[in-house]
């Protein structure tokens, strides 16, 4: 894989949609950079905008405001700028494993055989190689992520955008994905864009957090982790990351209780 | 409609290249020995109690005949039908043709016309909001009562009956397929749309796949209409078919209730023949699906 990263810069990106008693604004003014390479994400609780905020990153919804650009340059279609990996899997249950990582190359108009020729180290490199040619409901939770992901990394985009990838998956196996997603993101250098609502989650994969809060989602504070790399499982029992950790639970509360002190506020 | 979504196993294993070495964790290729029995031991445990029940009435049903002395021109027994029946092979042999033609063939034009009409409800909002309701208004309309004029318009040929059979048919099939490509996985229609894909592309590859389950359901149920629609076509007007055969064995002198209770089983078995087929070819049109 030879993915060089994209700069990504948001500038005052807002989201409003009209309903029958007003506007309801879901994203308001979010200022947000990630550079080539980098491994950024946001947190937040349900309801903050995180997924409104990437499908206009996307490409799959329009901003009411604001800037979105990629190395500087504000397209006006995006679709294809960056490569996407849903909430759910959304594996297609007709495709085989393999045909389901290759998916992008054959709407692009490359020939199955030669979209399984690419597909296949890739899935031999990454603990895939004998699920090849599985079909999607034969794998396991973690295992159809596994194989979500790398359909997301074949398109060989410089932006990787990936919505709370690993929500529905328990603890042990969401601590494995976590490792593996970094050994692949390392290996590949794209920039990457990862929305979470687990707390160790995004210190461990990430260099930059930004904390929203809720409606409007706005962002309420941004983090740097500056823990070494590569990162291991064992540093998550280091005491600087637990500190980043506890910063970051600090600021997801303010983030809260900001929004309820103006919730009770409300007659 | 299996070519769109077909895997070429072929071209995949030449991608792929030697099969990698069996491991605990991958899936194995086909079904084990235990499976392939446990398999079998099921499908004699579903096939095996409706035999039995239709068997039991069978016996029920001659032994009352038999033992009331009924009149075989009112109620003959099932002996009395199925010896009646193979004596008259010769007869209801080519009338099963003829009829299993008509019904074939308009179970083909249903499938156009049903795919048809739910592509075009489907593509184009405008035609979503006058045709449905057209459709489903055309179903309140008795179709038996058309087939008189269907005869007027098209002869006594092949055409009206295969059209009959089609109007009969066609409207679970397109309800099917309307509601299967509206069922389509709105995240998986994201993704692609991410990948850039076009409306051509988003039909075929997810939501034309993800519609086939329904389209399924409605031709297995079109499908059981088949035969009937066939024969009420042919009681209007035919020279040949099982239809023409029942209308005859009425208007014998005296009349012969077996045969026309012969041919009754007779249409069972080929519709339920018809229906085991369609089950076959979407088995076989859904490869990805768990064997059952």
């Amino acid at each position: 894989m030879t993915v060089r990263g994209a700069n990504l810069e948001l500038r005052g990106v807002a989201k409003r949609f009209s309903g029958n008693d007003g506007d309801v604004v879901a994203v308001d003014g979010v200022d947000l950079v990630a550079r080539d390479g980098e491994f950024v994400s946001l947190i937040g609780p349900s309801g903050c905008g995180k997924s409104t905020l990437f499908n206009i990153v996307a490409g799959l919804e329009r901003a009411s405001g604001g800037h979105v650009l990629i190395n500087g340059e504000e397209l006006c279609d995006r679709l294809g700028a960056s490569a996407y990996m849903p909430q759910h899997d959304a594996l297609l249950d007709w495709r085989r494993v393999i045909d389901n990582v290759g998916l992008s190359l054959e709407l692009q108009g490359v020939r199955r055989d030669e979209a399984r020729r690419r597909a296949l180290p890739l899935l031999q490199r990454f603990g895939l190689g004998e699920f090849t040619r599985a079909w999607p409901w034969q794998l396991s939770g973690g295992m159809r992520q596994r194989v979500a992901f790398l359909r997301t990394v074949i398109a060989d985009r410089p932006l990787l955008l990936l919505d709370e990838p690993f929500g529905a998956l328990d603890g042990i196996t969401r601590a494995d994905l976590q490792q593996w997603l970094n050994q692949v993101w390392s290996e590949v250098g794209a920039t990457v864009l990862l929305v979470t609502h687990d707390i160790s989650e995004a210190v461990f994969l990430s260099d930059r957090i930004y904390v929203m809060s809720p409606r409007p989602g706005r962002v309420t504070s941004v983090i740097d982790v500056d823990l070494p790399r590569p990162r291991t499982a064992a540093q998550k029992e280091d005491t600087r990351f637990l500190a980043v950790e506890q910063r970051l639970r600090h600021e997801l509360n303010a983030a809260m209780s900001a929004w309820g002190e103006f919730a009770g506020s409300q007659p | 409609m299996s070519a769109l979504v077909r895997t070429d196993d072929a071209a995949l294993a030449e991608a792929v290249g030697t099969v990698p070495p069996a491991s605990p964790l991958a899936p194995t290729p086909g079904p084990s020995p235990a499976g392939r029995q446990r398999g079998f031991g099921r499908r004699v445990r579903t096939v095996v109690p409706p035999l039995l029940v239709i068997a039991a009435v069978l016996a029920l049903w001659q032994l009352f005949v038999t033992v009331r002395h009924v009149d075989p021109q009112l109620l003959p027994g099932p002996n009395l039908i199925a010896h009646s029946t193979w004596d008259d092979r010769v007869n209801i042999w080519p009338a099963i043709g003829v009829t299993t033609e008509e019904a074939v063939l308009g179970m083909a034009l249903a499938v156009i016309v049903g795919v048809v009409f739910a592509v075009s409800i489907d593509s184009f909002r405008p035609v979503r909001g006058s045709l449905y309701p057209i459709i489903v208004a055309s179903q309140t309309v008795p179709i038996i009562a058309l087939a008189p004029l269907v005869l007027v318009w098209w002869g006594f040929g092949l055409v009206p009956k295969i059209v009959l059979v089609a109007l009969f048919s066609f409207f679970p099939i397109s309800v099917g397929l309307v509601q299967g490509l509206a069922s389509a996985d709105p995240d998986a229609m994201n993704l692609l749309r991410t990948m850039r894909a076009n409306r051509f592309q988003l039909l075929r590859r997810v939501r034309f796949p993800s519609a086939l389950p329904h389209f399924f359901t409605g031709l297995k149920i079109s499908v059981t209409y088949a035969y009937s629609a066939a024969i009420v076509a042919e009681f209007v007007g035919a020279q040949q078919g099982l239809g023409v055969y029942m209308t005859t064995a009425i208007r014998a002198a005296p009349i012969r209730t077996d045969l026309v209770l012969g041919a009754v089983f007779v249409i069972a078995i080929l519709t339920l023949a018809l229906f085991a087929i369609v089950g076959l070819i979407e088995r076989l049109a859904m490869p990805w699906r768990p064997k059952p």
